[in-house]
């Protein structure tokens, strides 16, 4: 019998479970590899010899050379462990999540300050 | 004996802590937040524990996808401060408290809790931010910290009730202890907030507020919401929340004794993309 995983229908949301998890292992381990100060020299230093040193998908390292989280997501990244991507680019977390939603920078910033995206939103 | 005085609920935003590090507090925007913590920094002060459980999740920092334990307790002696990316937050290191560890350990694992026994750690902001939150800018941490990881990054994660049982059992543990030590429990992570995805930046104000309600008055009730009321309704990472649970499940009301005393609530949205929560309950 298939596990209930009612989780897949929450609008915009890509819930991190054990199968996304086995998905997206490689691409995880390579933003953990981003916690020493000499493997993220490394890895600014080209980063393509860097991602080709991991056995991950091409799409996966694609995503990653083009910065886009969500298609990170999709191939099994986790935002926890993506966020040492952004912190190697000196992104702020609030950047990071902000360039998952379509909206620039500074729409989002202002959207926080008058108090964050509606629950309601993308309901049916 | 050991003794449980009071629980500490927070949020553990890794943005507050850069604006402590970065000296950033006295920007308005931080102004908001911090002002929320003046009373928790004197009550700390005039309720100086000898240990803190400290229930935090980690953020892919100790454990990466080669193992994820559900609930991890650590024994060690020091725990050093993680390089989460942008280098190590300039905190002092954390002193443990290995024997009493080791006896919550063996106690809680002899009550049919499954915990995993950490003897080396780094610990990140999840552990971090609220002791700098509850202390201020300090030299060293003015008391020992038991680190208690929960697994809420890869699901399954645990439910609601098994955090309340668990710390039903963590209290059990604390009070069979011979030494004659003022405890407290922390709660941290959450409020609403969602990190990923077009729906980064979701927050419910409301669903919040009757938590912290619930939390003060229902925590039994509060405990049998299901992970997909968090998610829907707080945001993928606001199932940080279940970790409060644990704190909760450890007070004496829920465990036979009198209702706790509610020292301070403070609520406030944003710190970056999340709402902050924050909750002081004594014992009685």
């Amino acid at each position: 019998m298939p596990l209930d995983k009612p989780y897949k229908n929450v609008p915009g949301t890509t819930i991190f479970d054990a199968e996304q998890s086995r998905m997206g292992y490689w691409l995880n381990q390579f933003c953990m590899s981003l916690m020493k100060a000499e493997n993220r020299e490394r890895f600014k230093k080209d980063e393509r010899a860097y991602l080709d040193e991991w056995p991950m998908t091409e799409d996966q390292k694609q995503a990653v050379l083009a910065r886009d989280l969500n298609r990170c997501i999709q191939l099994g990244g986790n935002i926890y462990f993506l966020a040492k991507i952004g912190a190697t680019d000196g992104k702020s977390f609030q950047q990071m999540a902000g360039s998952m939603t379509g909206m620039s920078e500074d729409e989002y910033r202002n959207m926080m300050i008058a108090g964050g995206r509606d629950p309601k939103w993308g309901r049916k | 004996m050991a003794r449980i005085t009071a629980s500490v609920y927070t949020s553990h935003v890794p943005a507050i802590g850069a604006a402590m590090d970065l000296g950033k507090t006295a920007e308005p925007y931080w102004q908001k937040v911090f002002a929320g913590y003046e009373f928790s920094r004197q009550w700390m002060k005039d309720n100086k524990p000898d240990v803190v459980f400290l229930v935090f999740n980690d953020h892919a920092t100790a454990f990466s996808l080669e193992m994820i334990p559900t609930f991890a307790i650590g024994t060690a002696a020091q725990y050093k401060v993680a390089d989460e990316g942008w280098g190590p937050r300039p905190v002092p290191d954390v002193q443990g408290a290995p024997d009493l560890a080791a006896h919550i350990a063996q106690s809680v694992i002899q009550q049919d809790f499954d915990l995993t026994l950490v003897n080396k750690m780094d610990v990140d902001h999840g552990l971090t931010v609220p002791l700098s939150l509850l202390c201020g800018d300090a030299k060293e941490w003015p008391f020992q910290v038991i680190p208690f990881a929960v697994n809420v990054v890869q699901y399954p994660v645990p439910s609601g009730m098994r955090c309340f049982r668990l710390g039903q059992a963590i209290r059990k543990a604390i009070e069979s202890y011979d030494e004659d030590l003022n405890v407290q429990i922390w709660g941290t992570g959450g409020m609403s907030h969602q990190l990923q995805g077009p729906r980064a930046g979701l927050i419910n104000r409301e669903w919040d507020n009757r938590f912290l309600d619930r939390l003060i008055d229902d925590p039994e009730g509060l405990a049998k919401v299901p992970h997909m009321e968090y998610v829907e309704e707080a945001g993928s990472e606001g199932i940080e929340l279940v970790m409060w649970l644990i704190a909760r499940g450890a007070m004496a009301d829920v465990n036979g004794g009198a209702k706790p005393t509610v020292r301070h609530r403070f609520y406030h949205v944003p710190a970056s993309n999340t709402a902050v929560g924050h909750l002081i309950l004594e014992n009685n």
